[in-house]
């Protein structure tokens, strides 16, 4: 050890780099990551299929059939009416099937066949489109009558009616319905901020787990000042968090975008959808670093996974408030109820991203994110003072281990 | 030993501690410590489980603050502004399993400010001086835990410090590996590093310090060279005679007890001449007589009082059983 040196001190930043850098790569280049990043596919895997199976069975159970039952030309021509009106009504109109094709002077009950195996069937119509009979329950058929004189009167007409084209011409959105919109916006944007903060920030409680396990939390703690190695799991965390977040991101848009979806179709939040992203970015790495360090102080207390799960449980319920009062606040710009949902660090960020979607100022945001660092701040060293208080102290013997001189006797 | 304490006087101080307080739930774990290491000293802290001595270390690095006194390490009130040139190895070792063994001494050198590359170069041969160059690769889980013990040794020092802290640094050692660490803390000091460790392996501390730490329920009864706390007890006596009775019995001291062929018994402050002389004017027949200087134990148990001296006959009578 000769050489001179190389060594100097660091700075908390520096320091917290140092846990950060390690952590993130341990986190990156391990095997439970993959399964992180696959995660959130199963939920959407799951959403995919119950939600077409929903709508299949929605548009079958919304979609009635009425049975009809005529002569074959009669049919004939109310099946073609059917299909020339459903084309410019579309899904209003039930669907037409076809029950029987009578012979002439062939007798039918229409009664009958509805008590019949055609269990979906909404009614069935009979007789002639000049006379239609619209059998069926009594509270239903009401419904169908304009319908299926539409289509008898189709039916009945010499020659297919010739529907004009209808020119539209859109005029730009209204204040009422920008305001409505922009609404819709902050909705969204709180949402997806407060489950992605949730899901990930969790991440974080069993963070000091492996340091405590490893016994090397104390090889760190006289190394670097506790804050920086909150400072640096948390951000290790956050980055990982990203990274998830962009794979996840760049895939589920790239679907969006590939099915033809464009930002343009919907409506831009106040201040423009690059900066609503942009402040989107921030207040989501504030929140998760406002709620992280809770996680963390928390997660550092704990000795066992189901003291962290017991701990975790009032922060997860008291940040669904936060969320609740931040939601709250969206339609009450400019009140003091959205000052109070500011103002208060951990529904800050929601009530800031819902405010960037509806207001187009952007000082505010200035303030709000100085005053969340400020929170993170505070946060963060109060976690880790108790961390040092609570958990960095050497106490009396235990009762269990052998006494100093008899271990001196044994070696 | 690294000097004589002739020596460490004049040095300047690595590490000087007045009255260190640390209470836990109304619990005084460290009650009033003094402190003076010299540079380059090799110096041992001694004392039972719950005395104070991790609590102590703890504080001196600035893992936790004292609730009373000052310290001053390397010059500096805040330790963590002197990291850089501190090296620790805690009593309870660890490393990341999944981290190779290289990487975990650049690692720990990181923390003390060592650049990154420099760490993995120095880890890479720090490793093969030491014999465990084919383990450099190897992850912290595939190591035996002796093996990691020495990674996470040479991580401690990979930064080269001026200030090296152990806490019971021979614990977990076999006979072979606590001789190697001897003989590394000795080159340490011939460096001109300080090295301060607490342990309960007296003879480690004896062979090795320059001075010692008595510690016994959060105080520090005893603190300094090694010679003087051995001088703290009078020189035994053994003798051995073929008279079993006679007139030079009374030419013994009072707390002289007979075992098996021999008396034993503390060195009279008149000396051994007039003893002698009386034993053979008294024709007592000298057999064998020796003068054994107090060892640190007996020192130990002198200092550290009577509760130390009970359990160590508790745990005698534990083991006769």
């Amino acid at each position: 050890m000769s050489e001179q040196r190389r060594t100097g001190r660091l700075s908390t930043l520096a320091a917290a780099y140092v846990v950060a850098r390690r952590d993130f790569v341990a986190i990156l280049f391990s095997r439970s990551f993959i399964f992180f990043l696959l995660g959130p596919l199963f939920p959407i895997l799951v959403g995919g299929l119950a939600g077409g199976i929903g709508q299949r069975v929605q548009q079958t159970a919304d979609r009635p059939e009425l049975g009809v039952a005529m002569q074959a030309g009669d049919v004939k021509a109310m099946v073609q009416a059917h299909q020339r009106i459903a084309s410019q009504l579309g899904q209003s109109m039930p669907v037409l099937v076809v029950v029987r094709e009578l012979a002439p002077g062939e007798a039918f009950d229409p009664a009958a066949a509805m008590r019949g195996d055609r269990a979906n069937l909404a009614a069935i119509v009979s007789g002639t489109p000049e006379a239609p009979v619209l059998t069926g329950p009594a509270e239903r058929i009401e419904q169908w009558r304009g319908r299926v004189a539409m289509v008898a009167a189709e039916a009945r007409a010499s020659s297919s009616a010739v529907y004009p084209e209808v020119t539209l011409a859109g005029i730009a959105t209204s204040k009422a319905d920008q305001k409505h919109s922009r609404l819709v916006t902050a909705q969204l944007g709180q949402t997806v901020l407060f489950l992605l903060t949730m899901l990930l920030a969790g991440m974080v409680l069993s963070n000091l787990v492996e340091e405590k396990g490893n016994k090397i939390i104390e090889v760190l703690a006289a190394a670097i000042p506790m804050d920086a190695v909150f400072l640096g799991k948390l951000f290790a965390m956050l980055a990982v968090s990203w990274v998830g977040i962009s794979v996840w991101g760049l895939a589920g848009g790239g679907v969006w975008l590939a099915a033809g979806n464009s930002l343009q179709d919907y409506p831009a939040p106040a201040l423009g959808w690059p900066m609503f992203f942009a402040l989107g970015v921030a207040y989501f790495s504030l929140g998760y670093l406002l709620l992280g360090s809770i996680f963390l102080a928390i997660g550092s207390m704990a000795t066992t996974v189901r003291e962290v799960q017991t701990l975790s449980m009032p922060v997860t319920m008291l940040q669904l408030l936060n969320f609740f009062f931040a939601s709250y606040a969206i339609a009450r710009s400019g009140t003091m109820v959205e000052l109070a949902a500011i103002a208060v660090p951990f529904s800050s960020p929601f009530a800031m991203l819902a405010r960037a979607a509806q207001d187009g100022a952007l000082w505010p945001h200035l303030a709000a994110i100085g005053w969340q660092l400020l929170w993170v701040a505070v946060l963060v060293r109060g976690g880790a003072a108790l961390f040092r208080k609570r958990v960095m102290k050497s106490g009396p013997a235990g009762g269990g281990r052998r006494p100093f001189w008899r271990r001196a006797r044994a070696a | 030993m690294a000097g004589n304490a002739g020596d460490a006087q004049a040095r300047p101080l690595a590490i000087e501690a007045r009255g260190l307080v640390k209470r836990f739930d109304g619990f005084t774990a460290v009650d009033g410590v003094d402190l003076s290491v010299p540079e380059g000293a090799i110096y041992g802290i001694l004392g039972p489980n719950g005395a104070g001595k991790t609590t102590t270390l703890r504080m001196l690095l600035g893992i936790i603050d004292p609730d009373e006194g000052v310290r001053r390490v390397l010059g500096h009130d805040r330790p963590h502004e002197v990291a850089h040139t501190i090296g620790y190895l805690p009593e309870e070792r660890g490393l990341y399993p999944a981290m190779k063994a290289y990487e975990a001494i650049a690692f720990l050198g990181a923390l003390r400010g060592l650049p990154l590359a420099e760490g993995r170069r120095r880890g890479r041969e720090l490793l093969e001086e030491h014999g465990l160059g084919y383990a450099a690769d190897r992850q912290i889980r595939q190591l035996s835990k002796g093996m990691a013990q020495q990674v996470q040794l040479l991580g401690t020092l990979v930064h080269e410090p001026r200030l090296v802290v152990f806490d019971e640094p021979f614990s977990g050692l076999d006979a072979l590996n606590q001789g190697k660490l001897e003989r590394m803390i000795r080159a340490l000091a011939a460096k001109g590093t300080t090295v301060i460790f607490s342990t309960h392996v007296i003879a480690h501390a004896e062979r090795l310090c320059d001075a010692v730490a008595i510690i016994a329920g959060g105080k520090v009864p005893f603190a300094g060279p090694v010679d003087v706390a051995r001088d703290r007890i009078r020189p035994q006596v053994r003798l051995e005679t073929r008279a079993s009775d006679g007139p030079w019995r009374a030419a013994l001291p009072a707390d002289a007890r007979h075992e098996g062929s021999f008396w034993y018994f503390s060195l009279p402050e008149s000396g051994i001449e007039p003893l002698l002389r009386a034993l053979i004017e008294g024709e007592a027949g000298i057999l064998s007589l020796s003068i054994e200087r107090a060892g640190l134990h007996d020192a130990f148990v002198a200092i550290a009082g009577e509760a130390a001296a009970r359990a160590l006959e508790e745990e005698k009578e534990e083991a006769r059983r």
